[in-house]
C-alpha cells in the first residue's frame, strides 16, 4: 500500500550533449547508479548532475518548470518516446518506477527542423508561439465582453473544447511524427476555439493563418502516421486533425480574399 | 519612506467608480508615446501587457521561460471565485468581499478588497470571450462549485486546470498583441536590476539567459508581475524556476515590502517521498468538495485505511469545525493535519499524512462523476504516488503554496517607488494574513485586465517624464552591478552546489518558520541564514560560463536572495507578536488552539524598508481600519 519501496535501481544513460545552438553535439554515457524507483525521472536526472557538479563536470541542461505535467516546458526524448515509456504522461511526472534494473536509456532533445537544439536537451520552441500569434486567439480586447451567460454553449461542446483545450503546447506531437509536422498542435487550438460560439466569427481567419504559418516555420505536412497521437502527453486525439482539416477545406474553398482595412485598429 | 494608501473617499461601492472618473486619462494619440515594461507574464502579466497594447501603450514583457505560457499562474487547478450569485444562493459583491475580509484575518486594505470583489463579475465576462471553456451546465450556462472559506457555490472551472485555461486566455491575447507588434515579447530573459532615475522607476536590465548577454530597457513604468517568493521553503508546490528576484531587486532600490513572513501553506499536497524530493504536488482544494478528510483516532494506528471501521476514525475538520468541515480555510487546515500528525495519529510511512477520502462521495455519485470532477487530479496522485485514488485513500500533507506577502503597493497598485507598479501575487494588497482558495487567480486577472489599464493611465498623464536613454548613469552602473555579482558567483569556485544551499535554507525555514512559530524557533533562524549565506560566498560551485545556458547560474542568482529574503521573513515573524491567518506563532492562541489576533497592537501593515546589506531593515507601520466590517474572532465552527 505504501508508496514508498526502499528499491533503488541502477541505470546507464547515454545523454545527448551539445554546447549551443551552432556546436556539434554528440552522445555521452553516464552511470545512474542507486536510484530509487519513487523519484521522478527529473529528479534521477537532478541527482546524477549533483554528481556531475561534485565531479567539476558541467551537469546536463534540460527544459522544466512546473513538475506537475501542467506547464509542457519539459521534454525529453526517451528511448526514441517524447516524454517516454509510459503513455499520457510528461517528461516530468514519468517516475522511475517505469523502470528496471540494468536499462539502457538513451536521451534527446525533443528534435525537429522548426525546433533547433539550444543546449543539451534544450531546445528552441518560438515557432509554436509565433502560429498562436497568427490566429490562436480570439480578438476580445479587455473591457468588451457581454454578460458570461449571454453566450450559452451546449455542454457536449464545451467538453469537447475543453478535451480540445488541454494541450500543453509542449512540442511532442512534433518531435513524434517522422514529418516533423504540428498538425495536432495547430489543431487542438483550432478545434478548442471553433467549438465555441465565441470563436465562429474568426473560424475561418484562423484556420488559415495558422495553417500558412505552421507551413512558414518549417513544419512538415500531415501523412497520417497518428504518431502524434500516441506520443501526446494529454491525449489529444487525431479527431481534432480532421476537424481543422475540414475547416481549412471550408475556409480555402470558400472564403472571399480580405480587403484591407482602410485603418487598422490593433 | 511615505505611506499613503490612496484610497478614495466615499462609501466603498462608489470608490472604484469614482476613483475611474477622478483619474487623469491619457489621450488615445498621445498613449503611443509611452513604455511600459512588464516583467511577468502569468495572469497578471499577461492580461496587463495584453489589456495596454490594447489601449495603445508601447509593452515589452519579459519571462524567464521558453514561452509566456509556461506560467505558473498555469498549474492552479480549482477554479475562480466571483460574485455572480449564478445559484441564487446569497452571493453577491459585498459577501465575497466579507468573505476575503474574513478569510485574510483582517489584515487587508478594505477598499483593495472591495475593488476586488467588485470586478470579479468582469472578470468571468472577459475569459468567457476569450474563449476558456469553463465547465457548463446542460442548459448551456456556466457551472460553479464551493470552495473553502464560503458557504456559497462561486467558483468557476475548466476541470482541474482552470489556471491553465485561464492563463491560456490571457496568453493568447497577448500574442495577438505580439502579432500586431504592439507588444515585443522577450522570453528566456531574466530581469536582475531595476533602474531607478531620480526617484522613478524608468526601466530594467535583463540577463538573456541564452547568450549571457547583459541588457537594459527603458520604460515611462515598470510593472513586476513576478509572482510569490515561497520557493524560499526549496519544497514548495511552486515551479522549480519561481523566484523573488525581481521584487527583491525592487526591495532594494527602495520598493517596501509588506507582510513578508505571511506565506501559505496549502492542507492538500502529496507528501514527500524521499530526500530526492524536488518539488510538492498540489491536489486542489476543490478536492475538498467531495473527499472527507481523516486520520484513526488511535495513535500509531498502521493499519491499512479499509481495515478501520467508521467509529474508530476521527474526521477532525468535521469534528471541530461543524459548519465549514472539510472546506475550512487553508491556515486552519493546515494546522489541523500538523496538529494530529504532531501527535502520533498521521498516516503514510513517514507518519506525515492525512487521508482525503472519496469514497463516501463515489458510494453517493458513482465514479463516472468524480472522474468528470476530478478526473485529471486523480490520474495525477496515481502517477505520483502509484495508488488508485478511486480505490484507497489520498495521502496528502501540507506543503507551502502562496505568498501574501509581497511588495507593498497603494490603492493604484503602485509601490513605494513612483513608476514601480506591483501586480499578483507579487504584491500583498488583497488577501490579508490568508489567501481563500479560488481567489488568486481572480486577484491576477483583476490587476491586470481592470485595474492597472486605469491607474496607469493616472500615473503618466500627472507626470513630466525627462527623456532617458540606456546610455544614462544608472542603467550604466546598473549592467556594471550586474556583470560583477555574475562574475562573482562563477568566481567562487567551491564545492558545494546550489541546490544543496538552496535545500539547507528551505529546512531552515521550514522548521523555524513554516506552520508554527515561535520567538525561540526565529531567533534561531536568524542566526542559521546569514551564517548558511556567508558559507554561501564562500563555498559556492558554479560550473562553466555566462555566455552560455547556465542552469546552475540562473540558481545561483535566486539562490543568493532567497538567503536574504528567508531572513526578513523571519524578521517579520518575530516582530509580529500575535497569530493573525497563517502566521501563526505559539505563544499567542486561545485555549483551542486557533489564532488569537492582537487588534490593538497589530491591526496594521508590516512594511519594510531596505536600509543597506547586513543592516537592519526599518520595520514601517501601515495602520489598517475596518469600517465595513467589524473585527471580529474568524470562527468557521
Amino acid at each position: 500500500m505504501a508508496a514508498t519501496t526502499g528499491k533503488t535501481i541502477n541505470l546507464r544513460l547515454h545523454v545527448w550533449r551539445q554546447k549551443n545552438r551552432v556546436a556539434q553535439g554528440r552522445f555521452v554515457d553516464y552511470e545512474a547508479r542507486d536510484i530509487s524507483t519513487d523519484m521522478s525521472f527529473l529528479e534521477m536526472l537532478d541527482v546524477l548532475n549533483e554528481r556531475l557538479i561534485a565531479r567539476g563536470e558541467e551537469p546536463i541542461a534540460f527544459d522544466h518548470d512546473c513538475r506537475e505535467g501542467i506547464c509542457g516546458q519539459c521534454g525529453i526524448v526517451i528511448n526514441g518516446h517524447p516524454h517516454g515509456p509510459r503513455g499520457a504522461t510528461t517528461t516530468c511526472q514519468l517516475h522511475m518506477r517505469s523502470f528496471q534494473d540494468g536499462d539502457e536509456l538513451t536521451l534527446e532533445p525533443l528534435r525537429a527542423n522548426a525546433f533547433p537544439v539550444l543546449k543539451d536537451l534544450v531546445v528552441d520552441r518560438g515557432a509554436f508561439d509565433r502560429i498562436i500569434a497568427a490566429g490562436g486567439f480570439i480578438s476580445a480586447p479587455t473591457g468588451n465582453a457581454p454578460e458570461a451567460n449571454a453566450i450559452l454553449v451546449p455542454k457536449p461542446d464545451a467538453e469537447l473544447a475543453m478535451d480540445a483545450a488541454a494541450c500543453i503546447g509542449c512540442g511532442a506531437c512534433v518531435a513524434a511524427c517522422p514529418n516533423g509536422s504540428a498538425m495536432l498542435f495547430v489543431a487542438a487550438k483550432i478545434s478548442h476555439l471553433g467549438l465555441l460560439p465565441q470563436g465562429q466569427p474568426e473560424r475561418i481567419r484562423r484556420a488559415l493563418s495558422m495553417v500558412a504559418k505552421m507551413d512558414e516555420e518549417g513544419f512538415g505536412t500531415c501523412t497520417n502516421h497518428g504518431e502524434c497521437e500516441a506520443a501526446c502527453p494529454k491525449e489529444i486525439r487525431l479527431e481534432f486533425i480532421a476537424r481543422m482539416n475540414r475547416d481549412y477545406l471550408k475556409a480555402a474553398l470558400f472564403s472571399k480574399p480580405e480587403r484591407k482595412a482602410v485603418s487598422a485598429a490593433p | 519612506m511615505e505611506f499613503k494608501a490612496n484610497v478614495p473617499s466615499g462609501p466603498i461601492e462608489q470608490k472604484w467608480t469614482k476613483h475611474k472618473f477622478d483619474m487623469k486619462l491619457v489621450n488615445p494619440a498621445n498613449k503611443r508615446k509611452y513604455t511600459v515594461i512588464v516583467v511577468g507574464s502569468g495572469l497578471a502579466g499577461a492580461s496587463a501587457s495584453a489589456s495596454l497594447a490594447e489601449l495603445g501603450y508601447n509593452v515589452k514583457c519579459f519571462c524567464y521561460q521558453d514561452t509566456p505560457r509556461r506560467a505558473h499562474s498555469i498549474a492552479a487547478q480549482g477554479g475562480i471565485n466571483a460574485a455572480k450569485n449564478y445559484q441564487n444562493d446569497g452571493d453577491s459583491v459585498f459577501r465575497l468581499f466579507y468573505d476575503t475580509v474574513k478569510g485574510g484575518d483582517f489584515r487587508a486594505r478594505e477598499a483593495n478588497v472591495y475593488r476586488l470583489a467588485e470586478v470579479s463579475v468582469n472578470i468571468i465576462d472577459q475569459c468567457v470571450a476569450q474563449g476558456v471553456p469553463f465547465a457548463r451546465e446542460y442548459g448551456g450556462m456556466l457551472s460553479n462549485r464551493s470552495f473553502g472559506g464560503a458557504q456559497v457555490s462561486r467558483t468557476f472551472y475548466a476541470r482541474g486546470q482552470t489556471g491553465q485555461q485561464l492563463l491560456l486566455g490571457a496568453y493568447q491575447a497577448l500574442m495577438r498583441q505580439v502579432g500586431l507588434g504592439a507588444v515585443q515579447m522577450f522570453t528566456r530573459h531574466e530581469m536582475l536590476e531595476l533602474a531607478v532615475i531620480n526617484g522613478r522607476a524608468r526601466g530594467i536590465v535583463t540577463r538573456d539567459m541564452v547568450t549571457g548577454a547583459i541588457e537594459s530597457h527603458v520604460a515611462d513604468a515598470v510593472v513586476l508581475a513576478t509572482g510569490g517568493y515561497g520557493t524560499v521553503f526549496y519544497l514548495a508546490t511552486y515551479a522549480k524556476g519561481a523566484n523573488g528576484t525581481a521584487i527583491w531587486r525592487a526591495y532594494k532600490k527602495g520598493a517596501a515590502f509588506a507582510n513578508p513572513c505571511f506565506t501559505q501553506i496549502h492542507p492538500t499536497c502529496i507528501p514527500v517521498t524521499g530526500e530526492h524530493q524536488s518539488k510538492l504536488t498540489l491536489m486542489s482544494e476543490s478536492l475538498r468538495n467531495d473527499g472527507r478528510i481523516w486520520v484513526p483516532k488511535k495513535k500509531g494506528d498502521t493499519r491499512p485505511p479499509s481495515q478501520i471501521p467508521e467509529d474508530e476514525r476521527d474526521y477532525y475538520l468535521e469534528r471541530k469545525y461543524p459548519s465549514y468541515g472539510n472546506l475550512s480555510p487553508r491556515d486552519i487546515s493546515s494546522r489541523a493535519a500538523k496538529e494530529v500528525c504532531d501527535e502520533g495519529r498521521g498516516v503514510g510511512p513517514t507518519g506525515l499524512g492525512v487521508y482525503l477520502d472519496f469514497s463516501d462521495a463515489i458510494q453517493r455519485l458513482g465514479q463516472d462523476t468524480i472522474r468528470e470532477r476530478y478526473g485529471n487530479l486523480f490520474d495525477m496522485y496515481e502517477r505520483i504516488t502509484a495508488e488508485d485514488p478511486y480505490k484507497v485513500p489520498m495521502r496528502i500533507f501540507p506543503a507551502t503554496h502562496y505568498t501574501m506577502g509581497g511588495l507593498w503597493v497603494d490603492y493604484n497598485l503602485m509601490s513605494t517607488i513612483p513608476g514601480l507598479f506591483v501586480l499578483g501575487e507579487a504584491n500583498f494588497s488583497d488577501h490579508g494574513a490568508n489567501r481563500l482558495g479560488a481567489s488568486a487567480l481572480m486577484q491576477g486577472l483583476a490587476d491586470g485586465y481592470f485595474v492597472i489599464p486605469y491607474t496607469i493611465g493616472n500615473y503618466f498623464a500627472a507626470t513630466e517624464f525627462e527623456k532617458v536613454g540606456t546610455d544614462h548613469a544608472a542603467f550604466k552602473e546598473a549592467e556594471i552591478w550586474v556583470a560583477a555579482r555574475i562574475k562573482k558567483l562563477l568566481g567562487i569556485n567551491g564545492t558545494r552546489s546550489v541546490d544543496s544551499f538552496h535545500r539547507e535554507l528551505g529546512d531552515i525555514m521550514w522548521n523555524y518558520c513554516g506552520m508554527a512559530r515561535n520567538e525561540r524557533g526565529l531567533k534561531t533562524a536568524l542566526q542559521k541564514i546569514p551564517a548558511l549565506r556567508e558559507q554561501f560566498w564562500k563555498n559556492l560551485r558554479v560550473l562553466e560560463t555566462n555566455e552560455e545556458i547556465n542552469q546552475s547560474l540562473e540558481k545561483a542568482g535566486r539562490v543568493a536572495d532567497f538567503l536574504e529574503l528567508g531572513e526578513l521573513m523571519c524578521l517579520d515573524a518575530l516582530e509580529r507578536r500575535e497569530s493573525c491567518g497563517a502566521h501563526f506563532r505559539e505563544e499567542f492562541q486561545t485555549e483551542e488552539g486557533e489564532a488569537r489576533r492582537d487588534d490593538e497592537n497589530f491591526c496594521h501593515v508590516a512594511a519594510w524598508e531596505y536600509t543597506g546589506d547586513a543592516k537592519t531593515p526599518l520595520r514601517h507601520v501601515e495602520p489598517l481600519e475596518f469600517e465595513y466590517l467589524p473585527l471580529q474572532t474568524r470562527s468557521y465552527k
